[in-house]
């Protein structure tokens, strides 16, 4: 037994004395709140206060409190509570996975330093890793909070008022992720996994395995019993939730088995047999090798093309010509909460609570891999740790759902961090090359391009990704001339699926950082040059759409002071160097249905109650959708209360996508929002511009007279509403024809980046100094909860330049794979510019993509700028940083075009045709 | 026995004499590798007051299990500098609070932020074990990656500084990839001593490049009665990649190391030299 005071109290617990802290805490005394992120010490999500310290209590033996005192989330100090008021008005918790592990490590920054400075606030907090915010506004919420200032922001909540996020009580205080609920006695669902990348297998005698105790039962592909292939996109469906030999990625799941809870699980020595078979590791070998799939011959999931105009001819009668490659590298989504869930039935339906970007999604794809009925499904999403993209395909859903239909149990799961950096989808590593022309003025005449991106061994967003970088790659430039295709390829890696952009920071990398050279040939300002060639309204697009509301220009004279003054100061400083790139995004699905449906109604009691299933993964859809409903109703925020996301009681609002929330499920929410006002006008028989009150049940409406409504004695209906109304919206897109023209989205949204660094050069390593990011929003729903979007993408954008590089087998666990800590993010000047569109709820464009798209390449751009070095592949690490430098002293080779430079890019190994 | 965590040394060596218990410190080496909890015997040293501190006495004595928390607060000579700027490094501060010298040390991780420092200082290691108490170079201790001179049955008890190397001002140089949390892809620790302008005395070592981190004897040859403004000069890149043989990883190739320890035995000994 183990004495110790938790959170003030004394308890007692019976646990292994040698049982992880994080373990005892969550599993035998019900402390949810401390997350787990990675066992071993690499996050900090899981930090507690051991006697005041912070120690990660995933490497803390339970035994080693005895007698001490133990502060988790779930405790309260002087400290804890100014903090968390002041991570709340500042925006410092987006998805809540690592906010415990900050306020802890804060609160013991505070008992040592009341009033810490940026620096201390930076060193004391290094250890915990957070993948949403960029962290910015978590250390001014630190100094805040030591400096006694923890006021929120003031407003109703009108669109426009940068409230703190609804759900952000919850956040601070240790919110409930995928494992921090279950049933009573749910089996324990650990699954089996190919250690190869790809390899034939068998499956032995399972009889004195599974007659072990504790052991429940196993399940294997033949358990499946409907259809055990799924894609995010049905006709592609490729990927079995099980595989039937052989495996073709490292990770994949081969068997499940079902533990009984409290019992040791020990998957190790399950009786499989392994036949390593050769892997196709690169495109380059897959598009010769044999096929992963049948009927996708040369390992060819999909070509996506754009031809406009005559790109070829264009180039050859330009003036300047720039010609280039850029290679980047499978990318994690290191989300801090791994995959985890539960499931149940209650009745004959299957409830699955997990993590997830798309209940509606998983709950089809899981009813067909279960062999279903619809109906016989219900998703309830949990809090959600971060997604990113990765979060949109099921992972463990139809695995619960398997073991607890098999079973009658309840059961959960969660994936170790190895697991979930192994088995989950990854960004494409791209490789791509082209060339881009531009007259004497330095206005672009055309551009070639092609891409191959390795999809990994299933579709998973393949086609999408395909499909959106010949659509992007122009950047939102005036492109009359333009070729582009991008292949996706499979491969025996890991499957590439959705990371924030789909594929288009890869074609910016390439496109934005070859602009910069051609600008330079042109003799115009890089910034000039982008101006030079902005989309302004009325132009057509690479797939000749003609663009409304097009903020690029906005964006980019709004950097040019910023430009200007970055310029001078950088002038004669060693190693100094400014880059700017800008970034557009097609909000929503490309060129297909995706529709949004809000439900809004009043209870008899005067709530106004919004069935919002747009899932938030930290994005703020919670909010950003209420005000928006709100706003449109015409009563206040605080009279709103949330319903869902929940497949059963939240009517389908889409996934977490694609930038489309606030947009789509903005519209969708609008428009049920004025319906239901329009019911009470007319109930009221007041005219548009009557003002709506609500006093408990008491509604009131002003129209020159009083009218009112108890809405108490109303009769509700199924829901419980007394009047409501429902509304979808889907985006008015057209199909793009076999030259990709069309017009693929309803609503685009701009931005662009600048970035100041300074580079050592003798060791390759870069610092970066400043970012001032102008996005176009084109309404600023919430403005806190946009700059806190641009700070997050902003430092995704940072890893995938600088440090992010996913190697199956070597980097699986965050210490070996880096993502930016504290100190690798430099302040953020955040300018919102609002260039409002005519299709988008009040204006409002997608921010969540775009943040990301600018950075890299501004990154880029500025070591070129302070260097002269060329980086071809990212990530930039100092190595490559400096063999890029050191190749500047060898001579230039001319590779022979007229007009064409950059000898070692043309070289480059690792592209085809 | 499966975990037992003993109150004094002679306890614990009990514990360990038979060879087939592991020594717990700090736990941050060894929870990473484990499953639900960590499988023993376990003999968990947390409990040992007399493993932890740092006293004076004829040299610098630093308990096994000493923090890297209590070595970054604790006052001691610049020569030991640099032991405490890595003591701020290792890890966050939740793995500082946590872990200690010694586990950093018979963890032996070719990048063990702790060894570079320690070499520079001429430290020892004083090893215990229910037979006796023996005492070896840290040189010596360190055998390659993941291997050290510790018998299953020994605890390293303290790290031995000798009054000697307790001269002089240090510094340390880590570089990696990101600023927090980040595992080295090389380090240097420069240690000197001035008299009259001159270098009298130079520990440079460095870590991450070598299967076990390193001193620089020809680079300290140079230093050693050079004047202070052209030390630095003196350093040559072969005296540095000599001693050294980096491998390629996913955090650099050998190539970059190789340049990038000249450079930062050059940083190192400059800010060493104040």
């Amino acid at each position: 037994m183990i004495r110790f005071r938790l959170n003030g109290a004394e308890v007692a617990v019976e646990a292994p004395p040698t049982e992880r802290l994080s373990e005892t805490l969550r599993e035998r005394l019900g402390k949810v709140g401390t997350k787990v992120g990675c066992d071993a010490g690499d996050c900090g999500a899981c930090t507690v206060l051991l006697d005041g310290a912070a120690v990660c209590a995933c490497l803390t033996p339970a035994a080693r409190v005895a007698g001490r005192s133990v502060t988790t989330v779930e405790g309260e100090t002087r400290e804890l509570t100014r903090l968390r008021a002041s991570f709340h008005a500042h925006g410092a918790a987006q998805c809540g996975i690592c906010t415990p592990g900050m306020l802890l490590t804060a609160a013991d920054l505070l008992t040592r330093v009341a009033r810490p400075s940026q620096a201390e606030v930076e060193s004391a907090l290094g250890g915990v890793l957070c993948r949403c915010t960029g962290y910015r506004s978590i250390i001014a919420a630190v100094v805040a909070a030591g400096q006694g200032d923890v006021s929120a922001a003031q407003g109703v909540g009108a669109v426009g008022d940068p409230i703190p996020r609804l759900d952000g009580a919850a956040k601070v205080a240790g919110d409930r992720f995928g494992a921090d609920d279950w049933p009573e006695g749910a089996l324990i669902v650990r699954a089996v996994r190919s250690p190869h990348p790809h390899a034939a297998f068998q499956i032995g005698d399972l009889t004195a395995f599974r007659a072990r105790p504790g052991v429940a039962a196993i399940f294997t592909a033949a358990d499946i019993p409907g259809r055990n292939a799924f894609s995010v996109i049905p006709p592609f469906a490729d990927q079995p939730a099980i595989a039937a030999s052989p495996a073709r990625f490292r990770g994949e799941c081969v068997a499940l088995i079902a533990f009984e809870p409290g019992v040791e699980q020990e998957p190790d020595d399950f009786p499989i047999t392994w036949t390593p078979l050769v892997p196709l590791a690169t495109p380059e070998e897959a598009e010769t090798g044999e096929a992963l799939h049948a009927g996708r011959p040369g390992n060819l999931l999909i070509e996506g093309r754009i031809i406009k105009g005559d790109a070829a001819t264009a180039l050859a009668t330009s003036d300047h010509v720039v010609e280039g490659t850029m290679t980047t590298a499978f990318v994690e989504h290191a989300y801090i909460e791994p995959e985890a869930g539960s499931a149940w039935m209650e009745g004959d339906t299957l409830v699955i609570r997990a993590c997830t970007q798309a209940p509606g999604m998983d709950r089809e794809d899981t009813a067909a891999i279960l062999g279903l009925p619809l109906e016989q499904v219900r998703i309830i999403p949990s809090a959600t740790g971060g997604g990113f993209g990765s979060k949109l395909d099921i992972s463990l859903q139809p695995l619960l759902g398997l073991v607890t239909l098999k079973t009658g149990r309840a059961c959960r799961m969660t994936y170790s961090r190895q697991e979930s950096m192994t088995s989950t989808t990854k960004r494409h590593p791209a490789e791509m090359r082209g060339r881009i022309g531009c007259d004497a003025e330095g206005r672009i005449t055309g551009m070639e391009f092609e891409g191959r991106f390795n999809t990994g061994a299933y579709s998973s967003w393949g086609p999408t990704v395909a499909n959106r970088v010949p659509v992007h790659v122009s950047g939102p430039y005036l492109t009359p001339h333009i070729t582009a295709r991008a292949r996706a390829i499979h491969t025996h890696g890991p499957v590439s699926g959705a990371f924030r952009g789909f594929g288009v920071p890869q074609g910016a990398l390439w496109q934005e950082t070859l602009y910069d050279r051609l600008a330079d040939k042109a003799g115009i300002d890089r910034l000039e040059f982008r101006l030079r060639n902005a989309l302004r309204d009325g132009e057509p697009s690479a797939t000749g759409q003609v663009l409304r509301a097009v903020g690029i220009h906005d964006c980019l004279s709004a950097l040019k002071p910023h430009w200007t003054r970055a310029l001078a100061e950088a002038a004669g400083q060693p190693g100094r160097g400014v880059g700017v790139a800008s970034c557009w995004y097609g909000c929503g699905n490309t060129a297909l249905p995706n529709p949004s449906t809000i439900r809004i109604g009043l209870s008899p009691a005067g709530e106004i109650v919004l069935h919002q299933g747009a899932t938030d993964i930290g994005q703020g859809s919670n909010t950003v959708i209420a005000q928006i409903a709100a706003e449109a109703l015409g009563l206040p925020l605080v009279a709103v209360r949330l319903v869902g996301p929940d497949t059963a009681l939240t009517p389908d609002a889409g996934k977490t996508s694609a930038s489309r929330q606030t947009y789509v499920t903005g519209r969708a929410a609008k428009a049920a929002a004025e319906a239901l006002r329009a019911e009470i006008l007319r109930r009221a028989n007041a005219g548009d511009g009557a003002t709506l009150s609500l006093d408990g049940a008491t509604l009131t409406i002003r129209d020159g007279s009083a009218t009112r409504i108890d809405l108490s004695t109303l009769p509700p209906d199924a829901h419980g509403h007394v009047l409501v109304a429902e509304a979808t919206y889907d985006p008015p897109t057209s199909p793009l024809d076999a030259k990709g023209q069309g017009a693929p989205y309803a609503v685009y949204g701009y931005g662009a980046q600048m970035v100041e660094v300074v580079v050592d050069p003798a060791l390759g390593t870069v610092r970066l100094l400043k970012i001032t990011a102008a996005h176009d929003v084109g309404r600023a729903i919430n403005p806190m909860l946009a700059r806190g979007q641009i700070e997050g993408g902003i430092a995704q954008g940072i890893g995938m330049a600088l440090m992010e590089e996913y190697l199956p087998g070597r980097t699986e666990n965050l210490h070996d794979y880096l993502i930016p800590t504290f100190g690798d993010v430099p302040p953020i000047e955040s300018l919102l510019i609002e260039v409002p569109d005519p299709e988008g709820p009040y204006g409002a464009k997608g921010l969540g993509e775009h943040v990301l798209i600018p950075t890299a390449p501004a990154i880029l751009n500025a070591i070129r700028h302070a260097t002269g070095a060329e980086i071809t592949r990212v990530p930039a690490l100092p190595h490559r940083i400096r063999e890029a430098l050191q190749g500047l002293s060898l001579p230039q080779i001319s590779s022979g075009g007229a007009g064409v430079e950059n000898p070692r890019s043309a070289a480059r190994p690792g592209c085809d045709a | 026995m499966d975990y037992a965590r003993p109150e004094t040394l002679t306890e614990a060596l009990r514990l360990m004499a038979g060879g087939g218990a592991r020594a717990l410190g700090g736990g941050t080496d060894l929870y990473p590798g484990a499953a639900a909890r960590l499988g023993g015997p376990v003999v968990d040293l947390a409990g040992i007051g007399e493993l932890r501190g740092i006293t004076r006495n004829g040299g610098q004595r630093i308990g096994g299990l000493t923090s890297w928390t209590a070595i970054a607060a604790a006052v001691l000579p610049d020569a030991c500098r640099a032991l405490q700027q890595a003591a701020r490094q290792v890890g966050g501060r939740q793995v500082q609070n946590a872990g200690t010298i010694g586990g950093n040390l018979c963890n032996a991780s070719p990048a063990a932020d702790g060894v570079p420092p320690l070499l520079a200082l001429d430290a020892q290691v004083e090893l215990v074990s229910a037979s006796g108490t023996r005492r070896l170079e840290l040189a010596d201790f360190l055998l390659g990656p993941r291997r050290t001179a510790l018998r299953p049955d020994e605890v390293l008890a303290a790290v031995l500084i000798p009054e000697t190397a307790l001269r002089g001002r240090s510094s340390f140089v880590k570089l990696g990839a990101r600023s927090h949390l980040v595992i080295s892809i090389a380090m240097v620790a420069a240690r000197v001593e001035i008299d009259r302008g001159r270098v009298v005395g130079a520990a440079v070592a460095v870590g991450a490049c070598s299967p076990v981190a390193v001193r620089l004897p020809a680079v300290e040859a140079a230093l050693t009665g050079a004047p202070v403004a052209q030390a630095v000069g003196r350093i040559r890149d072969t005296d540095v990649t000599g001693p050294l043989s980096p491998i390629d990883d996913v955090r650099a190739t050998a190539k970059y190391r190789r340049e990038a320890a000249a450079e930062l035995v050059r940083r190192a000994v400059a800010e060493a030299l104040g």
